[in-house]
């Protein structure tokens, strides 16, 4: 079963992350190496990224054929997509064990997405 | 002896898993072996069609792989200055085929279920990290690293092929089967059959196994499964469940051989799971028509599932019989006891048991919560459609 894990945070807990002292910071990166080395290791990571910072958002719209861009991200939006990891694992419990290990767990928001599922058993 | 390049493909196809085990067996080194059973497998491709097939063509191959990986065991030793110290001698040709300590070792309780799969579709059955990604829809980069990670960590456990350890095989080889089999119609355009290579290393397992009354009780379950793809899903890719099923599409020689392998296994064997299994889709196989089906001896053999190996899924199944024997009511009556976590299909059974029983309010609901509950599109799709039609 594949598990898209979504990372988000916010303006103000970047602010906090940045403000911390460098070997906090230093335990926060060290624990996503961690992470990753060990879903490396199970095979369960398919791939993961941190993502740029909100600001080099471009939305895109598509209207009477014409492609139109805003730059940034939508304005009301509080809580901001950071990172994700696509995961392929046994069991939607296991996939929330391995979200848990996400730094952000403890101060911005996790969220756990089972992929669309295409295959089915009859009646 | 002269082959077609195709017969000279499936022999090399079928001896590979066979060298690589004798030479992983003697040498150790799960990586620099197989290296050198693909360079022995190419020179033999190169070599056999011009010279022909040597007369114990698997001796051939074990022979020039042990002496690849030798050479490289004394290149690499010679980088580290020790080369002196050993001569390492060719592996043994044994008597025996060791397509099942591979297996067993590709299938090692230390793995997760993903880099069992992989590891066993790569290094017994023998498809490409690129057919394997394509299988599972995951970046080929993605398969190998699976893979190599996979090697590194059994490296040096050891061969031990109980009981237990045939289970897990099983384990892996149905997991394979039901990843091919339930794959939706579009998805499955571009895949490799994963059915056809499960029953294939079925198969290859139970010649090294022809005793063991659950490996061939595996095998009859997959041939009787498969022989209903044909009628399971409509050309848009819409579900047909078993009662509604076209049974003149089913595969009538799958059903033959996988009947006729379950029955001389049950009057040899100890019983087990896969074969009570096997037992029950032979008897709804030679159900002409759905209600033809003898739902009496689908319920004994489901007490005797439930006995044997108790479960949630089991209790769901059983209760899908106890509703066709004695009515919906007595099956409702056995879900309450199901503890399925809230699971979608017990929903989906409930609804269904609603239906027959006339209770078509209640049916619908249930219908309605069983596609909210599954991630599947196709489930969602047919049990929206249930709920529509009442």
């Amino acid at each position: 079963m594949k598990f898209l894990v979504l990372i988000y945070d916010n303006p103000a807990s970047r602010e906090v992350f940045l403000s911390l002292p460098a070997e906090r910071r230093a335990a926060g990166l060290a624990a996503y190496r961690a992470l990753d080395e060990e879903l490396d290791a199970t095979g369960e990571k398919i791939v993961s990224s941190p993502l740029a910072y909100p600001e080099h958002t471009v939305q895109v719209r598509v209207a009477d054929g014409a492609t139109m861009t805003t730059d940034g991200p939508f304005a009301e939006v509080k809580e901001q997509l950071a990172g994700f990891y696509l995961l392929e694992c046994d069991s939607q419990q296991r996939a929330v064990e391995i979200a848990a290990k996400v730094p952000e767990a403890s101060f911005g928001v996790v969220e756990v997405r089972p992929l669309m599922d295409l295959s089915a058993f009859e009646g | 002896m002269t082959r077609s390049s195709g017969e000279l493909d499936g022999l090399l196809r079928e001896l590979a898993p066979q060298v690589l085990a004798a030479v992983v067996r003697h040498h150790g080194g799960f990586d620099e072996c197989e290296d050198a059973v693909q360079e022995a497998l190419l020179a033999a491709s190169q070599q056999w069609p011009r010279n022909g097939v040597p007369d114990n063509p698997r001796a051939w191959l074990i022979t020039v792989a042990s002496r690849r990986r030798t050479e490289t065991w004394r290149s690499d030793t010679a980088r580290r200055r020790r080369e002196e110290a050993f001569r390492p001698e060719a592996a043994p040709v044994p008597d025996t085929d060791d397509t099942l300590t591979l297996l067993v070792l590709c299938c090692h309780p230390s793995l997760t279920r993903a880099s069992q799969v992989a590891l066993t579709l790569r290094a017994v059955g023998g498809l490409t990290t690129a057919e394997i990604a394509r299988a599972y829809l995951v970046p080929e980069a993605t398969i190998a690293q699976r893979i190599s990670r996979a090697k590194a960590r059994i490296r040096g456990v050891a061969f031990a092929a109980s009981p237990d350890a045939v289970g897990a095989v099983l384990q892996v080889l149905y997991l394979i089967f039901n990843e091919g089999y339930t794959a939706g119609s579009g998805e499955a355009l571009h895949r490799v059959e994963l059915t056809a290579e499960a029953i294939r290393l079925a198969r290859l397992l139970r010649r090294t196994l022809p005793e063991d009354g659950e490996v061939a009780g595996l095998l009859a379950l997959m041939l009787l499964t498969d022989a209903r793809r044909p009628a399971r899903t409509l050309a848009d890719g819409s579900l047909v469940p078993l009662e509604e099923q076209d049974r003149t599409r089913w595969d009538t020689v799958m059903i033959a051989e996988g009947t006729s392998l379950i029955t001389t296994t049950l009057a040899r064997a100890p019983i087990g799971p896969y074969q009570l299994q096997a037992v029950i889709a032979a008897v709804h196989a030679e159900a002409g028509r759905a209600q033809d089906t003898d739902w009496a001896q689908i319920l004994a053999l489901y007490d005797l599932l439930a006995s044997l190996t108790p479960g949630p899924m089991v209790t769901l199944n059983r209760a899908v019989a106890v509703a066709m024997v004695h009515g919906p009511s007595a099956g409702l009556a056995e879900l309450d006891g199901v503890d399925l976590g809230g699971h979608h299909r017990v929903d989906a059974v409930r609804a269904h048991l609603l239906e027959r029983a006339g209770d078509l309010d209640a049916a619908r609901a249930a219908y309605r919560l069983a596609a909210r509950g599954t991630s599947s599109l196709p489930e969602r799709h047919y049990l929206e459609s249930r709920a529509r039609r009442l």
